[in-house]
């Protein structure tokens, strides 16, 4: 019996997969994820992976949550432990109380466990050895095996992993039938020979409702696909490859001539990050919606010319799929540390659009909705996403278009306006809101032509190095970008139940650990007002609610505070308000952390207020 | 003043191309380079080509780098869109502007600094895409506007004004686009407008990757003794494999040459090119010949110019994406947007 009491709860715990990068442990890990979603109870899964193809630790949690809470918790509850490599560690992270599954095959002596946990050992080599002769099924199929144990040992309805067996195989139907023999052999070892089920258990419900399961890579990429990008360039880089892959497919079904076969799009796998983002100012000069996908050592390469675009104006969307950093940093980790890179990048003054996404329902909104803004801003945009939001499935809303919409192409001049004799300078300021008339290359054989160059000019976009014009030019972009305030998503704003002088700031995959985490503040005796910050440059709503408060907390995922420099240098306002809270190990944020964070921070405070007035 | 309006008037009884355009229309604004410079000649080169051709100045886009080769798109085509981007990074740009407009003519011009150097990447891999486009290399050895550092493309041995002698390899780019598989390959001299007309209007004709290293003399920094891209030296080194006469495909074929000695060539859009052969034995359709004569008459210190190679049915980008006809950057939502009925089903795949 273990030392302590085994926890005991119904859709609220955390399993953990230990395995080994490459053993064909995901799709079985999903399928487990998936199984518990079709009970109608919501899971967050995080695949936690190196950069490596075969042989290094890879885990997969399974966050499974009645409540809803689909940011990372923190700890274990039951951990299955399949990869020796991590075992020590992996028994060291398991909550008191909580379990263990590992394979039972060779004798391990008790110094390998903690005697307050529930272990469950099953000789799975054992049973596949017996069961199996061609070694690459026998890897395979423990895989299997294990779900079949787990369906036991959860209570879980076996009848939904079945289905999903049959779903996952269909046209290699012969693999349907091997595959649920396995579930059984797991699930009819583990009934006859384990204590089922165990303290933690799933029951069906209906909380998962109509939403839909899905990356957030794959989401933006299908809100490419609704917004209009017909050019993609882009080149490899963990973690945004997913997203250029995912438009292919979606391009692949969606934008192929189902006639001619011919392909309304195209995209190229560029030689590296500054033919990608040339290939996407290019086809944006020329009035195509072209975007790329890149991570943090991608926008670093792509600075020069992202100043060209901001500068020469030119509508370009990036995707940037951050991860940890500096140089090549954590590839496989999460971070949100390219605010400042991205908010100011290139040389020069330069400010730049960025969108935050916090799901895959974001990502496809404001995938779609960056090709409007970069052709009504005429600028480069970017939608910030990052490994946690990007490369995870996540519950999620379910995609919606609205069928009346049309696409904002921005001010663009026709070749009838031209013909009428409508003033045409490319860079002079007509409407007073800093956006001035393009035209695309081709339009009128005597008129509209221009010279699109990165050295300064006057508005008729001729050539100059007066400085009137130049400081003219700059001012004008100032002016696009206060424009560019009101163009682009307002921050949300949820207010504590009752009045609070705190308030938090917060962005993109933070998201649902801060939700979670209000309830925990308040447990504590505390309450904080919130502010989801959704795009960059901040609406004036930003100012308001810092002024509103005595102190706010940021809370982001990188070591600097970038957002919250970002605040206090774009919105004027005096560093002391904002308390920074960081997290910053490439592990996705949680509640407990921030919960902790912010109600030390408020404890000591009450403190020394009861002092003071004591 | 850097820039400067040239006046619209002009003789009455200029020539007219069939489009009822005259030279002047396809002229840009005045130089800004030093004069005699050798870019000045290909600009007059490329205005000739153009109106010869009577394309239509607006649809044309050109794109160029950075450097003095780069700053010659304002010169020529004033009707036309021009872009004038960022070091080594024309071939991207005019990749994305090509992949959104399929239907303009791109005209690619950039230089020894701005191709062989930090453009070397993108020089080679717009190449063995197979863009349809006309790509100039302005070549002169030298980076002449911060004042006459050597280039990648000057040739090991030779000396700067300065004195200095460069130690270090050249880089042939007509060799590298030959073996990177550019469709049309050709070297000209900007001093020889009988050969380097007629050259950029094949490459114009040619619906595929184009390449045209023009040796350019730059009269202030490289066209002194010791120089191997000065004008003496080339006119002294220059071995013409051929000479080329352009026929647009209306135009009635009027071989007037000697048989034995004219090979003419059909490009795919119909167009014929009429090669006065001076090498007897050179095979323009032989790339792998082509490489080995380039190389004999380059150890022999001689510049071989001319139509080196052309594939005459090649294959554009667009044609490996297999892109609709219509250019991308006319498409509407109705024909890029899935709408919400194809939302609905990818929902409900994801549940």
């Amino acid at each position: 019996m273990p030392t302590a009491t085994p926890i005991s709860r119904v859709n609220d715990f955390v399993v953990r997969f230990a395995n080994v990068n490459g053993s064909g442990s995901a799709s079985a890990n999903e399928m487990f994820a998936r199984a518990i979603l079709r009970m109608g109870v919501p899971v967050a899964p995080r695949n936690i992976f190196p950069s490596n193809i075969q042989g290094l630790p890879t885990w997969y949690e399974v966050r499974v949550s009645e409540a809803g809470h689909l940011g990372a918790r923190g700890g274990t509850d039951l951990m299955v432990a399949m990869n020796p490599q991590t075992f020590d560690k992996d028994i060291a992270g398991i909550e008191p109380g909580g379990y263990l599954l590992y394979d039972s095959t060779k004798p391990l002596p008790p110094s390998k466990f903690r005697d307050d946990l529930t272990v469950i050992g099953v000789p799975l080599t054992a049973i596949c050895n017996r069961e199996y002769s061609d070694p690459r099924q026998r890897q395979l199929f423990k895989n299997i095996i294990y779900i079949g144990v787990l369906s036991a040992m959860l209570d879980m309805d076996v009848k939904v992993v079945e289905q999903l067996i049959g779903e996952q195989y269909r046209g290699k139907d012969k693999l349907i039938e091997p595959n649920i023999k396995a579930l059984h052999i797991g699930r009819d070892y583990a009934t006859l020979n384990l204590n089922c089920p165990i303290g933690l258990r799933l029951r069906k419900s209906d909380k998962v409702g109509d939403r839909i399961f899905v990356e957030g890579n794959s989401a933006a990429a299908l809100g490419a696909v609704y917004g209009g990008a017909t050019v993609c360039a882009w080149y490899p880089i963990t973690p945004s490859s997913s997203l250029a892959d995912a438009f292919t497919r979606h391009c692949g079904r969606l934008r192929v001539d189902p006639e001619t076969k011919q392909a309304k799009y195209a995209i190229i796998q560029a030689e590296d990050e500054l033919a990608s983002i040339g290939m996407v100012i290019g086809a944006g000069w020329n009035g195509a919606r072209a975007f790329t996908a890149t991570s943090g050592p991608g926008i670093s390469l792509m600075q020069e010319f992202i100043g060209l675009a901001y500068f020469a104006e030119i509508p370009a969307v990036i995707f940037d799929v951050q991860r940890a950093g500096p140089s090549t940093g954590m590839p496989t980790r999460t971070q949100q540390c390219d605010i400042i890179s991205c908010a100011y990048a290139s040389h020069g003054d330069t400010k730049h659009v960025l969108l935050f996404p916090e799901d895959p329902y974001e990502a496809f909104e404001m995938g779609a909705q960056a090709f409007d803004l970069a052709d009504r801003l005429q600028t480069p945009v970017f939608v910030m996403l990052d490994l946690d939001i990007g490369m995870n499935h996540r519950l999620s809303k379910p995609f919606a278009w609205d069928e009346t919409r049309k696409y904002d192409r921005g001010k663009v001049m026709t070749a009838a306006e031209l013909e009428a004799g409508k003033e045409f300078g490319r860079y002079l300021d007509v409407d007073g809101d800093g956006i001035p008339y393009r035209t695309y290359p081709g339009t009128h054989p005597t008129k509209g032509s221009f010279f699109t160059r990165g050295t300064s000019r006057d508005r008729y976009a001729r050539y100059t190095e007066e400085g009137a014009p130049y400081v003219d030019n700059m001012q004008r972009l100032i002016r696009k970008f206060d424009t560019a305030k009101d163009l682009v998503p307002r921050p949300l704003q949820a207010n504590a139940g009752k009045p609070s002088k705190y308030g938090v700031i917060y962005f993109g995959s933070t998201s649902p650990a801060m939700d979670e985490a209000v309830a925990m503040i308040e447990a504590r005796g505390h309450s904080v007002d919130r502010m989801r910050i959704r795009a960059f440059p901040f609406h004036s709503s930003v100012n308001s609610f810092v002024a509103g408060h005595d102190f706010t907390f940021v809370v982001e995922q990188n070591r600097d505070a970038q957002l919250r420099s970002l605040i206090v240098n774009e919105c004027g306002i005096d560093p002391v308000r904002l308390v920074p809270i960081n997290h910053y190990d490439g592990t996705p944020i949680t509640a407990r952390f921030i919960a902790k964070a912010i109600g030390d921070h408020l404890d000591k405070l009450t403190m020394k207020s009861v002092k003071v007035t004591s | 003043m850097t820039y400067l309006a040239k006046p619209k008037f002009h003789h009455p009884e200029l020539p007219k191309n069939s489009l009822g355009y005259t030279h002047r229309d396809y002229e840009g604004t005045v130089s800004t380079l030093c004069a005699g410079c050798g870019h000045d000649s290909i600009t007059a080169a490329i205005i000739q080509a153009c109106f010869d051709l009577a394309i239509e100045p607006h649809r044309v886009a050109k794109i160029s780098g950075i450097g003095c080769s780069s700053k010659t798109p304002t010169y020529f085509l004033g009707n036309s869109h021009g872009f004038n981007s960022v070091h080594g990074r024309m071939p991207s740009v005019l990749t994305g502007a090509n992949l959104a407009n399929r239907d303009l003519i791109y005209l690619g011009v950039s230089g020894d600094g701005d191709s062989a150097s930090i453009g070397l990447g993108q020089f080679a891999h717009c190449l063995r895409r197979g863009v349809n486009m006309v790509y100039i290399v302005e070549n002169n050895g030298v980076y002449g506007l911060t004042k006459g550092q050597f280039s990648a493309t000057a040739d090991r041995g030779s000396k700067s004004k300065r004195g200095m002698m460069n130690t270090d390899n050249s880089i042939d780019l007509v060799a590298m686009a030959l073996q990177l598989g550019a469709s049309f390959v050709a070297r000209s001299f900007s001093g020889d407008k009988h050969q380097l007309v007629p050259i950029i209007k094949a490459a114009i004709a040619h619906k595929g990757a184009a390449f045209i290293d023009v040796i350019s003399p730059c009269v202030a920094f490289n066209n002194h003794a010791g120089s191997t891209k000065s004008f003496d030296f080339v006119r002294e080194h220059n071995e013409a494999v051929n000479r080329l006469d352009f026929m647009p495909s209306r135009m009635p074929i009027e071989v007037k040459y000697e048989p034995g000695t004219v090979e003419v060539v059909e490009q795919h859009d119909g167009s014929r090119l009429a090669l006065r052969k001076l090498a007897a034995d050179y095979d323009v359709h032989d790339r792998t010949a082509a490489l080995g004569f380039l190389q004999h008459h380059a150890a022999k210190g001689q510049i071989v110019t001319g139509l080196l190679y052309v594939d005459e049915a090649p294959e554009d980008l667009h044609a490996h994406l297999r892109t609709v006809g219509t250019p991308l950057n006319r498409l509407s939502e109705k024909e890029l947007c899935p709408g919400q009925a194809a939302l609905d089903k990818i929902n409900a795949s994801l549940r």
